[in-house]
């Protein structure tokens, strides 16, 4: 069986020194080997951003593909073949900016797909430019006086588009990084994982020690039941988002590979995909 | 004895026209006539002068006609929009209810039934579209009890009593319209036809079926006219072959979509309009920057942004051949004929796996949504050929930190191609120009390689019937070249043009981009002049022309951009007038 170790590659990462997406980067391998995955059974999509290199950094298939559409192009990976176990990855600009339509419709389809996001508040592969996830009056190359939009909630969106998997962690907490994204390959349906992974430079404001003094850790309630959708909303208002662990999930909804009619557990990419002259016959006759 | 003769039904949308259509051109598929359809409708549902216009012929015919013979007419706004259609000698149909009268000027027969008054009489209003076809059935003079199958078959599922009040409609408009009429016309009494049936579908549906028989078993695709009755035909299908069909957010999560489910080893396509198109370039230049196979299906209509959508045109030629930033291989294909839009799907899916590469089909709102007669379907010529797909188990073992060469550099610059889940295929991909494992590289030595090996996959080739000539004359008068739905009605200014002692060649060129230069030259050089025929108003087809094979000093353009496609008058005025 493979440890973290099969799937780390060669490639150095072109991010900066304390990027928060090296832990990131970290944690996938972790879990991808916890879960007892081979490289060869997973694909990580990834958007274009600095986040977005992560799929070359994996020793795994991997697709670095277009800005904002890296969840329509890792659906189709997992129609095609939905033996393979599919992650989709990039920055909060990619999946609720450029994405964000992809987003709110991957989540109401809900495949069997692991969509974490590395939200840093920020773009910095273009150096330093407002984002939605930037905070009110926050300045930046785009906003020299400060965003004067309001700040986009991601797990209120995903929340009330039906998501069956919302989580939500920290760079820092390698440990319960790594369990969360276990948890949401092990959902069986379309799981969001929100990480806070700090832009060290051009983001002044949401640094390591802000979020240490920022973000509540839904560990420290005991009482708190991911399963109740009501109460996961109730808490991601009452922290204004700032919180981290599994916030809500729904075991029961089916995911859509599982609804569909006909679809089998045989992924399509290892089925015979010749006609019969019999099968041929039987098209042909609705046109008679 | 005439035949062929063409038959319109013109309403108000919603009305029951297109159901109409349906039983009566079925009926006449049944006898084993040719039969070829035209639609004109507006970008609404219920309301708007909508008409179907079927030609029926006993020989084989692949264009709408110039004039009408007889139409069947629900309101007045039906006769004086299309009676200037008519021949001398024609026949309208019409409800009494609403007392028609013919424009004057108008030399042809009023036959006024109680269309309406009669379907009331059997229960419902509902039923005036079959009191109407029973009428133009009966002046006809052809067996009704093939048209009442049709019936049958249209109301089945509805239960019998439903099935046999329809065809008590048809019964009472038979019998009104010919005791008016003394018996069926007899200048309309067509030849027997052959009585083989033939198949009789849409341009989109012989997409569809293609595509199935390709071994396409996903689409992803948005809703858009005249392109989505390829989705409707494929949800209806692939399930059967285990696939399925999803209708996504926007264009480019269908594109995308698309390009994972190829990237994962499934043939998949997806179809659009203009507008969808253009949403999908950037994602048309990932597929062959990292080589990944694509098939698109580009149902042109009336543009520019929404344009005139529901009207022919072929202006999209110019977005297909040039639409991405940077340079990259790709193919535009363009089936002229029923028949070409079922086997240049399988064309289309096998170039895009041989050569790794996006494939553009190209056709045209009069294509893909015409309905006609197709000549039968032979799957026994069907051939499935995935390229440099490379099995798992022919894989050599890969060491640590070793990637697979999916970028290969080759002699024909393919690479061998492995799908996730291969156990030694390992490799990355990425839009970012890249080394043979498909790693980020900036090396400019690299990227001049790269570049090349991806531009140069398409030299040579050369599709099926790339050029499809009938060039009969070693030295013509005349040489018409045309695309996609315009074959047909080419050919019929041709022979008109043959009778008055013109000599004309015809080239039909399939193969859009690349453009099949030398192919194109050759029948440059047996004629004296040259017509390029197109519906657009920029002439973008010639400009390809003079652009690879030369010939700009004897080449005029035949433009037509008002939404209609051309009808062989035209082009025979057009080529007496440029000759």
């Amino acid at each position: 069986m493979a440890t973290f170790k099969e799937f780390r590659n060669n490639v150095k990462p072109n991010w900066c020194p304390g990027c928060g997406d090296f832990s990131v980067q970290a944690a996938i391998q972790r879990a991808a080997a916890n879960v007892g995955l081979e490289p060869e059974q997973l694909a990580v999509i990834s958007g274009i951003g600095c986040s977005g290199r992560i799929s070359g950094y994996i020793n795994a298939y991997g697709l670095h593909g277009i800005h904002g559409r890296a969840l329509p192009i890792a659906q189709g990976v997992k129609l095609a073949n939905r033996e393979l176990t599919v992650i989709a990855s990039g920055g909060d600009g990619d999946g609720f900016a450029i994405g964000m339509g992809h987003t709110v419709h991957a989540i109401r389809r809900n495949l069997d797909i692991t969509y974490i996001v590395m939200d840093n508040q920020i773009y910095g592969l273009t150096k330093g430019q407002t984002s939605p996830r930037s905070a009110e009056g926050f300045k930046t190359k785009s906003t020299p006086e400060g965003s004067i939009e309001s700040t986009l909630s991601p797990l209120e969106i995903a929340m009330s588009a039906g998501a069956t998997f919302i989580a939500q962690s920290f760079s820092s907490d390698l440990k319960q990084l790594t369990a969360l994204i276990e948890a949401g390959l092990n959902h069986k349906g379309f799981s969001l994982i929100n990480v806070f992974s700090p832009c060290v430079t051009f983001n002044k404001v949401n640094t390591y020690d802000w979020f240490k003094e920022n973000i509540v850790n839904l560990n420290e309630f005991p009482d708190y039941d991911p399963s109740n959708r009501m109460a996961a909303m109730n808490k991601i208002m009452e922290t204004n988002g700032m919180l981290t662990g599994l916030i809500y999930q729904n075991k029961e909804r089916k995911s859509y590979e599982n609804l569909i009619a006909g679809f089998q557990e045989q992924g399509l990419a290892n089925q015979d995909i010749q006609l019969s002259q019999d099968q041929f016959e039987k098209l042909l006759a609705e046109f008679k | 004895m005439i035949s062929q003769l063409s038959w319109k039904i013109g309403g108000q949308q919603g009305e029951g026209v297109e159901s109409t259509d349906r039983i009566f051109s079925t009926a006449l598929n049944r006898l084993g006539y040719y039969l070829y359809g035209y639609r004109h409708f507006s970008s609404r549902i219920k309301g708007g002068h909508t008409n179907n216009k079927i030609r029926i012929s006993t020989h084989p015919i692949r264009a709408i006609s110039d004039d009408l013979d007889i139409l069947v007419a629900f309101d007045q706004e039906s006769i004086d929009l299309n009676s200037h259609e008519l021949r001398s000698g024609g026949v309208v149909v019409a409800d009494a209810k609403f007392n028609p009268v013919l424009p004057e000027g108008v030399d042809a027969q009023l036959f006024a039934v109680p269309i309406t008054k009669i379907a009331e009489e059997l229960g419902t209003s509902l039923m005036k579209n079959m009191v109407a076809s029973g009428a133009s059935w009966a002046l006809l003079g052809l067996p009704i009890e093939v048209f009442n199958k049709a019936v049958e078959e249209e109301f089945g599922r509805k239960g019998p009593a439903i099935v046999e009040k329809n065809v008590e409609a048809v019964k009472r408009g038979a019998e009104f319209v010919l005791e008016q009429a003394g018996g069926p016309l007899d200048a309309f009494k067509l030849d027997e036809a052959d009585g083989k049936q033939k198949l009789f579908m849409i341009g989109n549906e012989a997409i569809g079926l293609g595509s199935v028989a390709a071994g396409c078993r996903l689409m992803s695709a948005y809703p858009i006219t005249p392109a989505s009755e390829i989705m409707e035909y494929l949800i209806k299908k692939l399930p059967k072959f285990g696939g399925t069909v999803v209708q996504t957010e926007d264009e480019i999560a269908a594109v995308t979509m698309a390009i994972g489910a190829n990237y994962a080893g499934v043939r998949t396509m997806t179809a659009s309009a203009g507008p969808g198109l253009s949403l999908m370039m950037e994602a048309i230049g990932l597929a062959g920057m990292t080589e990944q196979p694509l098939v698109i299906v580009n149902t042109q209509r009336g543009g520019p942004s929404t344009g005139l959508p529901t009207k022919q045109e072929q202006s999209d030629l110019n977005a297909m051949v040039y639409g991405t930033h940077g340079e990259i291989p790709k193919i535009v294909i363009a089936p002229a004929s029923i028949e070409d839009c079922f086997y240049d799907m399988i064309e289309a899916f096998n170039l895009s796996e041989q050569y790794q590469v996006p494939v553009i089909v190209m056709t045209d709102l009069q294509l893909s949504l015409g309905k006609q007669s197709c000549e039968e379907l032979d799957l026994s010529t069907v051939t499935i050929n995935r390229g440099k797909l490379v099995r798992e188990s022919e894989l050599p073992e890969l060491e640590t930190h070793q990637l697979f060469k999916r970028y290969e550099l080759t002699e024909d610059g393919v690479s061998p191609r492995v799908i996730p889940g291969d156990k030694h295929g390992l490799h990355h991909v990425t839009g970012v120009e890249h080394d043979e494992t498909g790693r980020p590289s900036e090396n400019a030595g690299n990227r001049l390689r790269m570049m090349d090996k991806r531009l140069n996959k398409l030299n040579g080739l050369q599709i099926r019937d790339a050029v499809r000539s009938d060039s009969p004359h070693d030295a013509a008068d005349l040489l018409i070249i045309g695309m996609g739905s315009t074959g047909g009605t080419i050919d019929e200014a041709r022979s008109r043009l043959a009778e008055e002692g013109v000599s004309s060649n015809h080239i039909t060129i399939r193969q859009i981009h690349p453009f099949p230069t030398e192919l194109v030259k050759a029948e440059l050089n047996k004629a004296k002049k040259v017509i390029i025929l197109e519906n657009n108003a920029t002439a973008q087809l010639a400009a390809q022309v003079k652009l690879y094979a030369g010939g700009a000093d004897k080449i005029k353009s035949v433009l037509k951009y008002d939404g209609n496609p051309f009808l062989p008058s035209e082009v025979h005025q057009a080529c007496k007038e440029l000759n």
